[in-house]
């Protein structure tokens, strides 16, 4: 038989690519690139189908971003006692404010008068901006968007005189900023990788300044129980260097640091290691994750008297890389955390001696400063942010329903989490910087709105627990406050 | 708002010249209630200067069980003013049984107590006499201390005056500080009636003290027995002035620096930098961010006056050696020392403390930026 004269064939003009590794994240960068605009992400509205099957290789999904659940009990709070006739408003505009906070082990008066007579050792205390840049590590957040940060910071307190500081995170700090008099807005971060703290001792008799403050990292919000996750694709020469390892590679920080068994030796040993190496000059806290065993770590460090204060990072706090089933399942809500420590803190009357910082999902909606003045209330010295700052100074699309949070691969579409120079040379460092002014300027008046109706403004109402209410009679039970609808 | 009067003066003088000057100023307070302090007295009280004076309002059973806790610890009844009040009380007071000023002898077994100890003591059976009273709704307890005697009431001052006929010799007083509103901002109670006192200091306020709440909240921690009962939130300054002396051992200078610190700007540029700033830290939890106006007075007789940072709550001092007077307005001032010298009257502003000594010869205008006189 002959050969058929004509054949037909199907052809398929786009080859779909279904594995789950070329999903659709939601960056939009083929709207930007369409000339006729006439693209553009939209999520179905369905639950997606891709949860069943990102665990390719057997690998469960990890991932970016913050629990993927919207909203949260901070947004509920209310600011309900609002001077008016009995005491006169003041004019959050016009009036002037003292909005800062202490950082550093605070001792009861009778003892810090005497230690000042008799020439005792007080421990340093730092007064610094309640709103804290929490620690995001130079690995995990690209090099301008680290750039862009530390220039912010520096411009807010040299040209602004606010004393906001930033913490490093664990990947160590470039060795110029650490030789700079831009250290003293920095607080250095150790977790159990201890990444970048050969390149900080080495420097240490070099420094100009000392850091504000050492954060020891024993636990995070984003992925309780489990340490730092920098993914090989991120470990470039540049972040390998700084960090003292190999380039190429997983660093996965252990869930607690090798060498501690108890917190009564060994944590007291750590902390007061780093007060040594500076000279007793530097204060020293731990940072935990929001848990129910919070006070017990708590009372132990009111018992240690080189403790500097405590950073709870709740359930909702962000992440560059951590798996899915820690970010979505694991923590516990910062609101009663940070309540009950501050109220067990009351019961021993410590409440000035060992500061309490909060963290995880502070602005999560947008809502940054209603949000730290509710938890400043509720018993907080200060907020820490991190996503937020993100979001606000660098356009970070991650969301809470799941778009993008792709930071753990080094492909963030922004070049915010990226180290590959094609991404992050989408991130100017000037506009970072100018947003980070941006945000804690108009933060600074929010919370002059929110204090100054409530009459303050020579001290941050920490523990003002009179301010607040809310419409939910078991919550308001729960946290002592006030129940109102 | 209310409306303070304060006045010391060489000669003993009648409580009602401080609720005459009240009266003046009432266009600023809203005749609510009255609370009257007076030290320093004179009449019968003169010759037992030391004798505890027990004052408060108690019902006939009230008296009964304050008489037999009384002897159980060996208290002696040395002198007593006898209020005896109409059957039908004014329109707005409250019907009272009995109306308490009386001065005891100390228990003989108390002789060798340290001064520290004895007044420990008095301390603790006004704040047991406070508990019994609260528990059965029968006693109120003002004060329990040698030479000062208090007295509150609800109602208009000058109808509480008259109904207790106030303007007797055994109550005139060298030092006299009154105030002329219940407290509107939490329940009205007359432990929310200003003056208070606690251990020889009083104290009382125009204005709202807004971070009240924290500053209760660190008071009662502080482990002294007498720092409770919060019930207005103009008590923690009387607390914090005796936490600065007693338990700081600073002196009233200091006071306002733990209640107002300067901010820290001034601050560095203050002699005293490094004592103040660790002051302004250690002491963060009294920060009273007001707007308040107090008016006090200590156990070696001077009265005072200062005003917080805002400076949002009116307050002058003046009058001419041999008496002064502190008052919310110059009205008030005007009504009890009419012939002073009004060029010299003043009007502490957000950084002083004005205050009139023992001597009762000037008045002492301490500025914060100052150096401390209390470092040695
Ligand atoms: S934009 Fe970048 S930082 Fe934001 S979620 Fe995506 S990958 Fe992460």
């Amino acid at each position: 038989m002959d050969a058929p004269t004509s054949v037909y064939k199907a052809y398929y003009g786009i080859r779909q690519k279904t594995d789950p590794a070329y999903k659709c994240v939601g960056c939009a960068m083929c709207n930007m690139v369409c000339p006729n605009d006439a693209i553009t992400p939209i999520c179905g509205d369905e639950a997606d189908k891709l949860r069943y099957h990102i665990d390719r290789g057997g690998q469960p999904r990890r991932r970016g971003g913050r629990r993927n659940v919207a909203g949260g009990i901070l947004d509920r709070l209310k600011f309900i006692r609002i001077s008016m006739l009995t005491d006169p408003a003041l004019d959050a505009g016009r009036h002037e404010f003292e909005l800062r906070t202490l950082l550093g082990r605070v001792l009861p008066p009778e003892e810090n008068l005497k230690f000042l007579r008799t020439n005792g050792w007080i421990p340093p205390v730092r007064e610094i901006y309640p709103l804290i840049i929490g620690s995001m590590s130079f690995g995990a957040l690209s090099p301008t968007m680290w750039e862009g940060l530390q220039m912010g910071v520096a411009y807010l307190n040299e040209e602004l005189g606010m004393p906001v500081r930033v913490c490093t995170g664990e990947g160590g700090c470039p060795p110029r900023l650490l030789r700079s008099r831009f250290l003293k807005y920095v607080i250095l971060q150790i977790a159990s990788g201890y990444f970048g703290w050969d390149e900080i001792i080495h420097a240490i008799p070099e420094m100009k300044e000392d850091p504000c403050a050492i954060e020891i990292k024993y636990g995070q919000g984003a992925k309780p129980g489990d340490g730092g996750l920098l993914m090989w694709y991120k470990v470039n020469q540049l972040i390998a260097a700084i960090r003292g390892v190999p380039t190429g590679i997983n660093l996965p920080s252990p869930p607690t640091h090798q060498t501690q068994y108890s917190i009564e030796e060994s944590v007291a040993k750590m902390i007061q290691s780093m007060y040594m190496a500076w000279g007793f000059r530097v204060p020293v806290y731990p940072k935990i994750s929001g848990t129910s065993t919070a006070l017990a770590v708590l009372n132990n460090l009111t018992r240690n008297p080189y403790a500097a204060g405590l950073a709870i990072d709740g359930e909702d706090g962000g992440t560059g890389a951590a798996y899915n089933v820690s970010m979505n399942h694991m923590g516990h809500p910062i609101a009663t955390n940070i309540r009950d420590s501050y109220l067990n803190l009351v019961a021993l009357g410590m409440q000035n001696q060992v500061p309490l910082f909060a963290g995880g999902g502070v602005g999560k909606t947008g809502n940054l400063a209603a949000n730290a003045a509710a938890l400043i209330m509720l018993g907080a010295s200060g907020v820490q942010i991190g996503k937020y700052i993100m979001q606000a100074a660098a356009g970070c699309l991650g969301s809470e329903s799941d778009r993008c949070n792709i930071c753990n691969i080094g492909l963030c579409p922004k070049g915010i989490t990226s180290q590959d120079p094609r991404l992050y040379r989408r991130l100017d460092v000037e506009d970072v910087a100018q947003r980070v002014v941006d945000v804690f300027l108009s933060f600074d008046t929010e919370l002059k709105k929110i204090v100054a109706p409530l009459g303050r403004s020579t001290s941050l109402p920490i523990g003002m627990s009179d301010a607040l209410g809310i419409d939910d009679y078991d919550a308001a039970q729960r946290l002592q406050i006030k129940y109102v609808v | 708002m209310c409306r303070l009067f304060s006045i010391t003066s060489k000669e003993p003088l009648s409580p009602m010249v401080a609720l005459e000057a009240l009266d003046v100023m009432r266009e600023g307070h809203d005749c609510s209630g009255v609370g009257i302090f007076l030290r320093d007295l004179s009449g019968p009280f003169e010759e037992m200067k030391d004798a505890p004076i027990l004052s408060g309002i108690f019902s006939e059973k009230g008296l009964r069980r304050l008489d037999s806790f009384m002897m159980d610890i060996g208290f002696m009844t040395k002198y007593k003013i006898t209020i005896k009040v109409p059957k039908q009380p004014p329109p707005g007071v409250p019907k009272r049984d009995i109306y308490l000023i009386r001065a005891y002898e100390y228990p003989e077994e108390w002789d060798d107590l340290s001064q520290e100890a004895l007044y420990d003591r008095l301390l603790e059976i006004r704040l047991q006499l406070r508990l019994m009273g609260e528990e059965k709704n029968d006693m109120i307890v003002f004060s329990f201390w040698p030479d000062v005697i208090m007295i509150k009431e609800i109602g208009d001052p000058m109808l509480v005056a008259e109904h207790l006929k106030l303007d007797r010799k055994e109550l005139h007083a060298r030092v006299i500080m009154a105030q002329g509103r219940q407290n509107t901002n939490y329940a009205i109670t007359l432990y929310a009636c200003h003056p208070f006192f606690i251990q020889g200091y009083s104290t009382m306020t125009n204005g709202e003290n807004t971070a009240f709440i924290p500053i209760k909240a660190y008071l009662e921690s502080r482990g002294f027995p007498g720092y409770m009962g919060y019930q207005s939130d103009s008590e923690v300054l009387t607390h914090i002035l005796h936490y600065t002396i007693k338990k700081l051992g600073l002196g009233i200078e200091a006071y306002k620096h733990i209640i107002t610190p300067l901010q820290d700007g001034a601050l560095q540029e203050h002699p005293d930098a490094i004592f103040l700033k660790n002051l302004k830290q250690t002491c963060r939890q009294l920060i009273i961010d007001g707007p308040n106006c107090v008016i006090g007075c200590m156990p070696d007789h001077s009265v005072f006056m200062v005003q917080d940072r805002k400076k949002l709550r009116p307050g002058v001092v003046g009058g001419k050696p041999g008496i002064y007077a502190f008052a919310s307005e110059i009205c008030g001032l005007d009504a009890a020392i009419p012939n002073r010298d009004k060029n010299r009257d003043f009007q502490p502003m957000h950084l002083d403390t004005a205050i009139v000594g023992p001597e009762r010869q000037e008045v002492k205008i301490w500025n914060q930026s100052d150096p401390l006189p209390l470092l040695h």
